[in-house]
């Protein structure tokens, strides 16, 4: 039986046989008849952005909190050069989006008529693949296959481009079912073999550590189930990027906390020590690795990836693995409990010992105020206020989102949305309106930096006008914090251009927009603002003036190896050196 | 027009030629990648090769299978071994390709390109350029009182010798096609 129909409702038509339930876009000329069919129906949610980066901000969000594909609708020319940033962020961050822009007329691409842009040629690097569909008859089909890339194999951002005339123009519609198969069929289960020779490394480990990272959590609930049962069974430490916190629970026994260039000196120093690497799902990215040449000399490293170019790009592996998390995880216990679920109990047991040592050391402590608000102090506070609640967490790029990471707990995986791969400032506050779209009962919190925050921030109409009361929690230290460190560690103290001048008044900025604001800087006063930020039923901006020049620490120098690590303060100067300072 | 330049084994220097100075080991391999062809498929596969900064010492393309729509890409390129590797990762997990086929590793394979090179002169010098071209086994395709143009197939070192030979005889154009590849057997 076959439908035929205008490809303006093919798309909608196609979106409802994919299960979605929420667009975040913004119309325009080359998109009016997709807007047109969005009108005359009632199932699909339409979310009026500000400004089409927050569009695709809005869905990374809404994908990484439910584990669906998040969708996008923007228009031709400027509204998809506008999607470019949040697409690239998805792409780093490996988060799976369907973004849908609208092109001029096939009979004027490449007259360089009103808003054409070469949508295609533009995304092409910054998606995982893309379209421009140019005939309506393949235009379902070419949908159902983009939700298929989009959310096979390692996750990512698609785009299609679909001209306004094959919007308009009538053929048959392709139901899911009978959309032709995609030859695009990653490989799930890793090699039997190869699993073998993980756990019989597991077995024998003297000092072993599992590294996961944003994998665990694109794989899946079940990836993380596995992960807890099989670190709680070896007794094993664990660590995590910052991508991939939750995964396994902040309150967990094994749990050492972040790692990478503001992790934890436990877990710094446990990668550098071990005898045993099991990395799952993370990519020896270079906020990890630190100094390539001395990265973990004396390990034999795993490396579980569903994305076969991940293993051996920058980190030569023993044991590579190519497969999704969950299938493997479950392999390899299996295995393990087979073969008499077997530790090295004694060496686990002094490894722990040495662990403790460094843990002793307490790296997250910092000098306290009762004057001024320390940005670690008020992470500490909101942590201690929300711990317990069902509680969604995004940030926006620079010190704040550092701490964030060091001073929250996450328990489970999907509750941290943050720009790890791009680091994309102005991302925080429309990811946390895709965040509560998504999850209209949960408590949404933005930690943010002021200066990111502003980069969206017309997106607090989006967040009145769809009633989603998202909590922006402003660390205000009136500095682009994060440069200004890299300026005192580097350049000798010139702050060039690091400071936040002639900032808005953010409790009449709330005002403005409808909501409601505070503003503290009396640490006395933090906790009843917290509160009332909490029982706001509302949006809320939370002007929290912090101390302003406070360095993020623990910190591994660019080109300085883990065992290298500056604590505190009084180790800083001169902190990054020679080549380091060519380095980001 | 000036006589060309033409240094020996030219055909290896890219416009995106990033070789680490302190890498010792620089490997030539030829990958054979069957692709969808569909449109912009070929700017994927080179838009991968400049945006990660790899090699391309020679590229072809062209449709093999009408029916399946396929097309065949081959590329010669340089690197590292663990950027070769890296290169047949990258390229594998692209979603329009369906094989990667190293055809330096998988045993051996036949290598062919086809060059045409207009040759000018008079006397002896064209004389002589016939004559080599004969040994070359290179065909006169077109012909004029005062040049001629050679067509050739044959390894791409062939060809560089031949064009090498050609330039004091008067070369004045040259056009190559690329590598095309096949393993050898089934
Ligand atoms: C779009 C974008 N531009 C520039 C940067 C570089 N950058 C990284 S952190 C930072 C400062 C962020 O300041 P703020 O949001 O106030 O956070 P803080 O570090 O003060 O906590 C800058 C400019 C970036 N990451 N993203
Ligand atoms: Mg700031």
């Amino acid at each position: 039986m076959t439908r035929q129909m205008t490809g303006a409702r093919m798309v909608v038509q196609a979106l409802k046989d994919q299960d979605v339930e929420v667009v975040f876009g913004y119309p325009g000329g080359a998109v009016l008849p997709i807007y047109d069919e969005i009108f005359q129906q009632n199932d699909i949610k339409h979310i009026l952005v500000r400004h089409e980066q927050g569009a695709i901000h809005m869905a990374e969000g809404y994908a990484r909190s439910t584990g669906k594909v998040g969708v996008a609708l923007v228009t031709s020319g400027p509204g998809a050069t506008n999607a470019v940033t949040g697409l690239t962020d998805a792409l780093l961050d490996s988060i799976p989006l369907v973004v849908l822009s609208g092109q001029v007329p096939t009979f004027l691409i490449g007259t360089d008529a009103f808003q054409e842009a070469d949508t295609v040629g533009i995304t092409r690097p910054c998606t995982k693949h893309n379209w421009l569909v140019k005939d309506p008859a393949i235009l379902a089909e070419t949908i159902h296959q983009a939700f298929h890339v989009a959310r096979s194999g390692r996750p990512g951002p698609v785009l299609i481009d679909i001209p306004k005339d094959v919007q308009f123009a009538t053929a048959a519609y392709a139901a899911p079912e009978t959309a032709r198969v995609s030859h695009y069929q990653p490989k799930v289960r890793g090699d039997a073999e190869q699993i073998l020779r993980m756990v019989e490394l597991m077995e024998t480990a003297e000092r072993p550590v599992f590294y996961t990272g944003g994998g665990v959590v694109n794989s899946g609930p079940a990836a993380s189930a596995l992960l807890r049962e099989f670190v709680d069974a070896t007794g094993f430490p664990i660590t995590s990027t910052l991508m991939g916190l939750g995964a396994y629970p902040a309150s967990g026994k094994a749990w050492l906390g972040m790692l990478g260039m503001h992790g934890l000196y436990e877990a710094n120093l446990a990668m550098h020590g071990c005898d045993l690497m099991i990395n799952i799902g993370a990519r020896f990215d270079d906020r990890i690795t630190g100094r390539i040449k001395d990265f973990s000399p004396h390990s034999k490293k795993v490396h579980v990836d569903i994305d076969p170019s991940s293993i051996n790009k920058v980190i030569r592996v023993d044991v590579p693995i190519v497969g999704d998390v969950t299938h493997v995880l479950e392999d390899a216990l299996a295995l393990w409990k087979d073969r008499g679920s077997r530790v090295n109990k004694a060496a686990l047991a002094k490894w722990w010992k040495q662990i403790a040592v460094w843990q002793a050391v307490k790296c997250l402590n910092y000098k306290p105020s009762s004057v001024l608000i320390k940005p670690q102090y008020a992470l500490e506070r909101l942590e201690a206020l929300t711990k317990g609640m069902d509680r969604y967490i995004t940030t926006e790029v620079g010190q704040h989102q550092m701490w964030a990471a060091q001073y929250l707990g996450f328990e489970a995986p999907n509750r941290w949305m943050t720009s790890g791969g791009l680091g994309t400032m102005g991302y925080g506050l429309p990811a946390s309106i895709g965040v509560q779209i998504a999850h209209p009962d949960s408590l949404v919190i933005n930690v943010a930096g002021e200066a990111s925050w502003l980069m969206n921030m017309q997106e607090m109409g989006t967040a009145m006008q769809f009633r989603a009361p998202v909590k922006q929690f402003i660390l205000n230290n009136e500095r682009l914090g994060m440069v200004r460190q890299w300026q005192d560690l580097l350049h000798g103290q010139r702050y060039s251009q690091s400071w936040s001048e002639s900032l808005p008044d953010f409790v009449k900025l709330a005002e403005a927009f409808g909501c409601k604001g505070i503003q503290i800087s009396d640490p006395a006063d933090l906790d009843d603002a917290i509160m009332e930020m909490i029982r706001y039923d509302g949006p809320f901006i939370f002007d929290c003036r912090v101390e302003k020049h406070e360095n993020c620490l623990p910190m591994i120098p660019s080109g300085k190896p883990h065992n290298e690590m500056i604590l505190n303060d009084s180790e800083t100067a001169g902190a990054i050196g020679g080549k380091g300072g060519a380095l980001v | 027009m000036s006589p060309l330049n033409i240094k020996k084994s030219s055909a290896s220097h890219s416009a995106y030629d990033l070789h680490d100075p302190n890498a010792v080991l620089i490997e030539t391999h030829t990958l054979a990648v069957v692709v969808d062809n569909e449109s912009g498929v070929l700017a994927r596969v080179i838009g991968l090769f400049s945006g990660r900064g790899y090699n391309i010492d020679s590229l072809t393309v062209a449709e093999v299978d009408h029916a399946g729509h396929r097309s065949r890409i081959t590329v010669v390129t340089t690197g590292t071994p663990a950027v070769i590797e890296q290169i047949k990762a990258q390229l594998a997990r692209m979603v329009p390709v369906h094989a990667v086929h190293d055809l330096t590793v998988e045993g051996p394979a036949v290598q062919r390109e086809l060059a045409l090179l207009k040759v000018a002169g008079k006397g002896e010098a064209r004389i002589e350029a016939l004559r080599l071209a004969e040994i070359f086994r290179a065909h006169v395709v077109d012909s004029t009182l005062e040049s001629f143009v050679f067509e050739m197939t044959g390894t791409p070192e062939k060809i560089d010798s031949f064009a090498e030979l050609m330039r004091p005889l008067g070369l004045r154009e040259m056009a190559r096609t690329g590598v095309a590849a096949l393993s050898r057997g089934v």
